[in-house]
C-alpha cells in the first residue's frame, strides 16, 4: 500500500472558529501548519452562530469577569470546572479585543465601543439584575467572526486542505499520535498528513438528532476519531436543546431575540415563562426555557393546528430595532416559517443544538485521559478545542454567548501551547504501518458490494431513534428501549453497503463515513444519559427529578469499548478566587 | 413534480447528460429539499450543501437558467419542469459540483483582511455607528459564488477580472474606517482588467441570495480612485 504523505509541524482538523484561531497563532509564529476541512473554511458551522460572544467589557452595563464566571458556574449546574471557567471569563476580554483588531465588524454603540446585548443567564453582582455581556455583530456574529479569522489566515499564509475528509488518527509504534489519514474528496484518494501535534477542532454532532439547528456537516467526526483511538468522551449526556428553533424545521432563532425584548407566549397569549422563572422570565437559562416550552405543549397549551409549538413574539420591538439588530432572523423567519416577525410571531420549538460534552482537555487544549485511580495524563501531541472538546466550561448546561467564546479562547490557547510543544519536540514520529492500515480500512470497507442495508436509510433511522429516546425529558424506560434499538442499528451498520463505488466527489461515501461517526457519538450520548440517575442542567429525568450532588457531582467518561462508563471529579477550585459552592439553581 | 438535473461523473460518463426525477413536493419545500429527495432515490447524485439556512454558501446552483442558493429557494418560485445545472462557466467536477478554485483565488488576491499600521489600542478601535453602517451590505457576503459565475465579464476573463464577489470584499475593506491600506488597495486594482472589466450588466445584483449589490460597490471603488487622483 503506497499512500502519498505530507509533513507539517501541526495538523488542525476542522476550520471553524477554534481551528482557525489556533491556525492563526501557529502561522503567525512561523510554525508550519496544515488545516484540513471537509468543506471550504467559511462553510464551517461557526458561520451560523447568531447572537454573539460573551465578554465582560462593561460597555453597556456594569460588569466584570468574576460575575461572568459566577453566571457560567451557575449555568453549568455546578458541573463545570471552575479553574477552566475562571480562565475563560478572564481571557474573554482580551480575546474579543483581539478579534475586533483583526477586523470583526461588531455593531457599535454611540460612543464607538462594541455593542453588547442581554442574553440568558446573565447577571450583575452574582445573581442580581440582568447584565448585557454579549458582543454582537447584528445577528450574524458567527459569520462575521469566521470570515475574519479565515481572512487573517490568508494574510498569515496558513496551508489549507479544503474539502479533505479526516478518516482517522494514526500512531507511531509507541502509540503516540503522529497525524491523520485524510481523503481528498475531489479525487477520492487518501493522503497521509504527518504532524508533530494534531488538534481536533471538528465542531458539533447535532446530526445525531433528526431535528437540529446543526448543519449537515456536524457529524461529530473528531469525537468519533478520539473514541476509536481509545480516548473517552466526557459528559456526553449533557446535550443542549435550544428553546427556539423554527417549529418542525429546527433552524435557529437566536436568544438575542429575547435579549432585545422578545418573549414567548402559549396559545392563550399567556407569557408563560413568568410562571417557570419569575425573575429572569424569558432570559432564564436555556435548559429551563426548553423544558418550559415542552411542558406547555404537553399540557395542551401549544399553538397551531396541532398544538405542537409556542410563539415567539417580537413585533412590539418595532421594524427599526428588528432591521438593525435582528435582520438575519427576520429573513430566516420569512423564508422558513412564512412569518414576518415585524407583524406576526414566529412558531418555535426546542431544537437539538449543542454538545456540552466532548473530548476531555485541560485549559490549554491538551487532551487528558485518566490513569490509575484519580489522576490524569496528557496525551502527548493531541489537542482538542471547540465544541468537540470539553474543557469543561459548560458543565451540564451552556449559557448563550459562551460557545463562540469557548472556541476562540481555547482555540487560541491550544495554538499557543502547540507552538511550545513543537519547539520541544522537533522531530517527526514515523507512522506505524499497522495503524495506517487500520485507518485505511475505514475507507476500503465501503468498496464491498452486494446486499445489506443502505447507509442513508440507517442514518435516518438512527437519528429518529436518538430524537425519540434521548430528547428533552428522559426516563429509564424510554432510554433503555432506545439504547437497545441503537445497539441493533450499530450491528446493522456492519452490513451497510453503498451502491456507488466511484471515486470522484462521492458524497454518498462521505456520508457513509460520517454515519459511522454518528453511531459512535450517538451511543456515547445514550449510554452516558442512561447511567446518570439525577436531573442536572440539560439532562432532565422525570424519574430522578432532583440534582444529586452527593452521588453525581462528577464528570462522566464514556469508552467505546464495551460501552464502558467511568467518572472523574469536578474541579471546584478556581485559579485565584474563592470557589462557588453548589446552590439551588433558580432564575 | 418533475426535476431535470445535470449529471456527469468523470469515473463513468463519457459526457454530461440531463436526468429526470419525480419528486413529491410538500408545503415549504426548498430546492435543496428536492435535491436531497433525488439523492435519496439515487445516491450517485452529487451536490454540495450544509447549513440549510442560507449562511454557509455551499449550495449555489443554476435553476431554470438563474443562479441561486438551493436552500433558500422555494420550489413554488420555480416554474416546472425545474431544470437544475451547475454554475455556468466553471469546470464541472461531478454533477452539480464545480471547481471554484479561481473564484477563491480572486478573493485572496484583493487582500480581504483588515490592515492596521498604527499601534493597537488596549481596548477596541473606536468606530461610530454611522461608520459601522458603511459595512452593511458588504460584510454579509457568504462567498457562495452566485454573482461571479453569473457575470459575463467573469466568463470572458476569469483569469484577469476579479469578479463581483471579490470586488465587493475589496470595497468592504476600503469602506472600513479602521483600515489603513487604502492607497495599496487602490493601486492593486489599477489596470484594464481587475476592476474595470465590470460593465455594469448587474447580473450579480439580480442573483445575490443575500440581497447585496456588488455593482454599487464597484462604482464606489471607481469613485474613490477618481477622488484620490488615480
Amino acid at each position: 500500500m503506497s499512500i502519498p504523505s505530507r509533513h507539517f509541524d501541526a495538523l488542525i482538523i476542522g476550520a471553524g472558529g477554534a481551528g482557525l484561531n489556533a491556525a492563526l497563532q501557529l502561522a503567525s509564529a512561523d510554525v508550519r501548519v496544515a488545516v484540513v476541512s471537509k468543506v471550504f473554511p467559511t462553510r464551517s458551522h461557526t458561520v451560523a452562530a447568531q447572537g454573539g460572544v460573551n465578554a465582560a467589557l462593561a460597555n453597556v452595563l456594569p460588569d466584570n469577569w468574576h460575575w461572568h464566571m459566577f453566571d457560567t458556574v451557575k449555568g453549568s449546574d455546578y458541573l463545570g470546572d471552575q479553574d477552566a471557567i475562571e480562565f475563560m471569563c478572564r481571557e474573554a476580554i482580551p480575546t474579543v479585543y483581539e478579534l475586533e483588531h483583526a477586523g470583526v465588524p461588531f455593531s457599535r454603540l454611540d460612543n464607538g465601543k462594541i455593542y453588547q446585548r442581554a442574553f440568558g443567564g446573565q447577571s450583575q453582582d452574582f445573581g442580581g439584575d440582568q447584565a448585557a455581556r454579549t458582543c454582537a455583530a447584528a445577528d450574524r456574529t458567527g459569520h462575521a467572526i469566521l470570515h475574519t479569522l479565515y481572512q487573517q489566515n490568508i494574510r498569515a499564509r496558513t496551508h489549507f486542505f479544503d474539502e479533505f475528509f479526516a478518516l482517522d488518527l494514526v500512531r507511531d509504534k509507541d502509540g503516540v499520535i503522529a497525524g491523520a489519514l485524510v481523503l481528498e474528496i475531489e479525487t477520492g484518494e487518501p493522503l497521509l498528513i504527518e504532524a508533530k501535534a494534531t488538534l481536533l477542532a471538528t465542531g458539533g454532532c447535532g446530526q445525531v438528532f433528526r431535528t437540529t439547528s446543526n448543519a449537515h456537516i456536524n457529524t461529530g467526526d473528531g469525537c468519533a476519531m478520539a473514541l476509536r483511538a481509545g480516548i473517552p468522551l466526557m459528559d456526553m449526556e449533557f446535550y443542549q436543546f435550544h428553546p427556539t428553533g423554527i417549529a418542525g424545521k429546527g433552524m435557529l432563532i437566536t436568544e438575542g431575540v429575547r435579549g432585545e425584548g422578545g418573549f414567548l407566549v402559549n396559545k392563550d397569549g399567556e407569557r408563560f415563562m413568568e410562571r417557570y422563572a419569575p425573575r429572569a422570565k424569558d432570559l432564564a437559562s436555556r435548559d429551563v426555557v426548553s423544558r418550559s416550552i415542552v411542558t406547555e405543549v404537553k399540557e395542551g397549551r401549544g399553538a397551531g393546528e396541532n398544538g405542537d409549538y409556542i410563539l415567539l413574539k417580537l413585533d412590539h420591538l418595532g421594524a427599526e430595532v428588528i432591521d438593525k439588530r435582528l435582520p438575519g432572523i427576520r429573513e430566516s423567519s420569512r423564508i422558513f416559517a412564512g412569518a414576518d416577525p415585524i407583524r406576526e410571531p414566529i412558531p418555535v420549538f426546542p431544537t437539538a443544538h449543542y454538545a456540552m460534552g466532548g473530548i476531555p482537555t485541560d485549559r490549554f487544549g491538551r487532551v487528558v485521559v485518566p490513569v490509575g485511580s484519580g489522576s490524569e495524563q496528557v496525551v502527548a501531541g493531541l489537542y482538542a478545542a471547540g465544541e468537540c472538546a470539553c474543557a469543561s466550561v459548560h458543565g451540564a448546561n451552556r449559557l448563550g454567548g459562551n460557545s463562540l467564546l469557548d472556541i476562540l479562547v481555547f482555540g487560541r490557547l491550544a495554538g499557543k501551547d502547540i507552538i511550545d510543544f513543537v519547539r520541544e519536540n522537533p522531530y517527526q514520529r514515523s507512522v506505524d504501518p499497522a495503524s495506517l492500515e487500520e485507518a485505511m480500512s475505514r475507507l476500503t470497507r465501503w468498496d464491498q458490494k452486494g446486499g445489506g442495508v443502505p447507509a442513508h436509510q440507517l442514518r435516518a433511522e438512527f437519528r429518529k431513534c436518538m430524537e425519540d429516546h434521548a430528547g428533552v425529558f428522559r426516563t429509564e424506560e424510554v432510554m433503555a428501549e432506545g439504547y437497545q434499538r441503537l445497539c441493533e442499528l450499530r450491528d446493522q451498520f456492519k452490513d451497510a453497503r453503498l451502491t456507488d463505488h466511484s471515486k470522484v466527489f462521492n458524497t454518498a461515501r462521505i456520508e457513509a463515513l460520517e454515519l459511522q461517526n454518528l453511531i459512535d457519538v450517538g451511543l456515547s450520548i445514550a449510554v452516558s444519559a442512561l447511567h446518570r440517575k439525577e436531573s442536572r442542567g440539560a439532562h432532565s429525568r422525570p424519574d430522578y427529578p432532583n440534582r444529586d450532588d452527593v452521588h453525581w457531582m462528577k464528570h462522566s467518561l464514556y469508552y467505546r469499548e464495551a460501552d464502558r462508563m467511568d467518572y472523574k471529579p469536578v474541579r471546584t477550585k478556581p485559579l485565584t478566587v474563592e470557589s462557588f459552592p453548589p446552590k439551588e439553581r433558580v432564575y | 413534480m418533475k426535476i431535470s438535473v445535470y449529471r456527469y461523473n468523470p469515473d463513468t460518463d463519457q459526457k454530461p447528460r440531463m436526468q429526470d426525477y419525480e419528486v413529491r413536493p410538500f408545503q415549504g419545500m426548498m430546492l435543496r429539499d428536492a435535491l436531497l429527495e433525488i439523492k435519496k432515490q439515487d445516491e450517485s447524485f452529487a451536490f454540495r450543501h450544509s447549513c440549510g439556512e442560507g449562511v454557509c454558501g455551499s449550495d449555489g446552483v443554476n435553476a431554470n437558467g438563474k443562479n441561486c442558493l438551493a436552500c433558500v429557494t422555494p420550489i413554488t418560485e420555480l416554474s416546472q419542469p425545474i431544470v437544475v445545472r451547475p454554475f455556468p462557466g466553471r469546470p464541472v467536477i461531478r454533477d452539480l459540483v464545480v471547481d471554484m478554485t479561481q473564484f477563491y483565488e480572486h478573493y485572496r488576491a484583493v487582500k480581504p483582511y483588515l490592515v492596521r499600521t498604527d499601534p493597537l489600542p488596549e481596548q477596541e478601535i473606536l468606530q461610530s455607528p454611522e461608520d459601522r453602517d458603511k459595512l452593511d451590505g458588504l460584510y454579509e457576503c457568504i462567498l457562495c459564488g452566485c454573482c461571479s459565475t453569473a457575470c459575463p465579464s467573469f466568463w470572458w476573463n476569469p483569469e484577469k477580472f476579479h469578479g463581483p464577489a471579490a470586488l465587493l470584499q475589496a470595497w468592504r475593506f476600503l469602506a472600513d474606517t479602521r483600515d489603513q491600506a487604502t492607497e495599496e488597495r487602490l493601486d492593486a486594482l489599477e489596470g484594464p482588467y481587475k476592476l474595470f472589466r465590470c460593465h455594469t450588466i448587474m447580473n450579480c445584483v439580480e442573483v445575490c441570495p443575500k440581497g447585496l449589490n456588488p455593482t454599487r460597490a464597484i462604482g464606489l471603488i471607481k469613485d474613490l480612485m477618481l477622488e484620490k487622483g488615480f
